[in-house]
């Protein structure tokens, strides 16, 4: 099914049209994110396939929980209302909640469900609230009717105004795991079950960035000059924890949650660039970061036997070894997470610094380069371990190769060699996505 | 003031107390119950909101935010009681099986 629905999105592309009471849009940018969705979510069931019978958690709901929660970010990319937004963060959400206690009658797997759970509720409850604030200080929850209202000075740019968007922020950030919102980040990435994780990563990264250009770069876009400052400060304190935090790690998933911590600081900086550039910076280092991070944990996976889950750093001592296939996998997305040339993550955070300089915020592009040092640190570590340090003694037995597994590595490491060395065909339809999607300020 | 203020004044309580139970109260359902107060809190100001500017697309608002909130009791629940049966608790604190 996913399938299909990639194979007709160059159908509709080109396409500028708005539907249900003009609540949903199909332009460029939402055809983009469709796109992104569809191949993470491919990826993950290739994955899954071999992964939960690995683990013994053969339960038939994943797939159209994935499916629920995949259409969700989907909505996410179209909403150009916000009450599209509320829903659609609600549809993609409330499936991941299930999906992070599937592992169930494991502790780790029903305790990072219920945590989820209660923040991803709360941060909600500042969403929607924040929503409700905004639609009272402008009587529209329609974002280009909004941006036209504010702009035109046909309402006053109040308290409430700028306190429901402080709290659309809060709300958003909560889910994006940006600090000081991150804190369920490592416990909820480390008990639900490795696909799981790995679709939380990339994907509902993907659909809040999606939701938090689409309304602060366009329905909010008049008052720049207010959360411009804000969300630089966010982005600068998220690269900041996510990237020393991780120093201290001796658990890969928990090292790998702390590093999508550090990479929404690096995709902040592109929303607070707040220009055209800006926006194709974040778009491609979505691209870039799924693919990078899906390969971690697609080569994590391999790791993973009824036995248990070994997610300790130590159990890939001399990995290289033992399955030099996988430990060159997971090799490729440490250096492509480090920025490393010539993989998409170097393109990526070349384009989101760029755009921070351009908007003159050279002190967050310095903070961005700085963190990225200290992220050598503890990436090119998994690489020393894997490469050049002998196995544990008794180490714990690989899952054997399988088909659907070897497809998702191979897309994840085409994807993410293949956009680090010819960028210029994503740049072009990342280009296309921005066109549509009309960043009008600056 | 307005015919509409006071009815924000008292959503803005609501939401506050929504706030300040999450983060005191130690027994999930309470903890989800707070949650509960903050999404009508928001519902209330909706309508007040939707009065003020004459319109129905905040009351329409509400139907959407009760939809989504009973789904996520449904799902909530479900989540606390599995907890509760291998935990025996529904005290958060009990929950400290993941840290680093």
């Amino acid at each position: 099914m996913l399938v299909v629905v990639l194979g007709s999105l160059p159908l509709l592309a080109g396409q500028n049209l708005v539907g249900f009471a003009n609540m949903t849009a199909l332009d460029g940018y939402a055809l983009f994110l469709d796109g992104l969705f569809a191949i993470v979510a491919i990826v993950i069931v290739l994955l899954t396939l071999r992964y939960n019978q690995d683990r013994g958690i053969m339960r038939g709901e994943f797939y159209p929980l994935l499916m629920f929660s995949a259409g969700g970010m989907m909505l996410m990319g179209h909403a150009v209302n916000l009450l599209i937004v509320f829903v659609a963060i609600e549809l993609l959400s409330i499936p991941l909640y299930i999906l992070c206690g599937l592992a169930r009658p494991r502790v780790d797997s029903e305790e990072s469900a219920m945590k989820y759970f209660l923040l991803g509720a709360f941060a909600s409850g500042f969403l929607v609230y924040g929503i409700a604030l905004i639609y009272g200080a402008t009587g529209t929850t329609q974002l280009s009717e909004i941006a036209r209202k504010i702009s035109a000075k046909e309402v006053p740019e109040t308290l409430l105004l700028y306190a429901g968007a402080a709290l659309v922020l809060v709300g958003l950030s909560f889910k994006v795991g940006a600090a000081p919102f991150h804190m369920w980040t490592p416990d909820v990435y480390e008990g639900a079950p490795t696909t799981v994780t790995a679709f939380m990563a990339t994907a509902t990264k993907a659909a809040g960035f999606a939701a938090l250009l689409r309304v602060f770069l366009f329905g909010l876009a008049p008052l720049a000059s207010t959360w411009q400052p804000i969300i630089a400060g966010l982005a600068a304190l998220t690269m900041i924890v996510g990237n020393l935090v991780a120093l201290s790690q001796t658990n890969l998933k928990r090292m790998l949650a702390y590093s999508s911590i550090a990479h929404a600081g690096y995709l902040l900086m592109g929303v607070a660039s707040g220009n055209a550039a800006g926006t194709t910076g974040v778009l491609f280092y979505l691209v870039s970061y799924a693919f990078t991070t899906l390969a971690a944990f697609a080569a994590m996976t391999s790791l993973n036997t009824a036995a248990g889950e070994d997610q300790s750093i130590e159990a890939y001592a001399g990995l290289f070894r033992r399955n030099p296939l996988v430990a060159l996998v997971l090799g490729l997305a440490m250096l492509s997470l480090t920025g490393v040339p010539p993989t998409a993550g170097f393109v990526g955070k070349y384009f989101l610094f760029q755009a921070a300089i351009e908007s003159n915020l050279v002190w967050l592009a310095i903070i961005g380069v700085l963190t990225s040092v200290v992220s050598a640190y503890f990436y090119l570590r998994i690489i020393v371990t894997m490469f050049m340090r002998e196995p544990v003694a008794e180490p714990q037995p690989l899952s054997t190769a399988n088909l659907g597994r070897s497809v998702a590595l191979a897309i994840t490491v085409i994807g993410t060699l293949v956009f680090g060395i010819l960028p210029a065909p994503l740049l072009q339809l990342v280009n296309t996505a921005v066109t549509a999607f009309g960043v009008t300020m600056h | 003031m307005n015919t509409v203020s006071p009815y924000i004044l008292l959503s803005a309580i609501l939401f506050s107390m929504g706030v300040i139970g999450f983060l005191t109260r130690r027994n999930a359902i309470m903890i989800f119950m707070s949650v509960e107060l903050m999404l009508n809190s928001a519902n209330l100001a909706f309508v007040a909101f939707a009065h003020q500017w004459g319109q129905l697309d905040g009351q329409m608002f509400v139907f959407f935010v009760m939809a989504v909130a009973a789904a996520e009791v449904a799902v909530g629940l479900a989540l606390i009681v599995t907890v509760f049966r291998s935990k025996k608790s529904a005290n958060v604190d009990d929950l400290h099986q993941l840290k680093g």
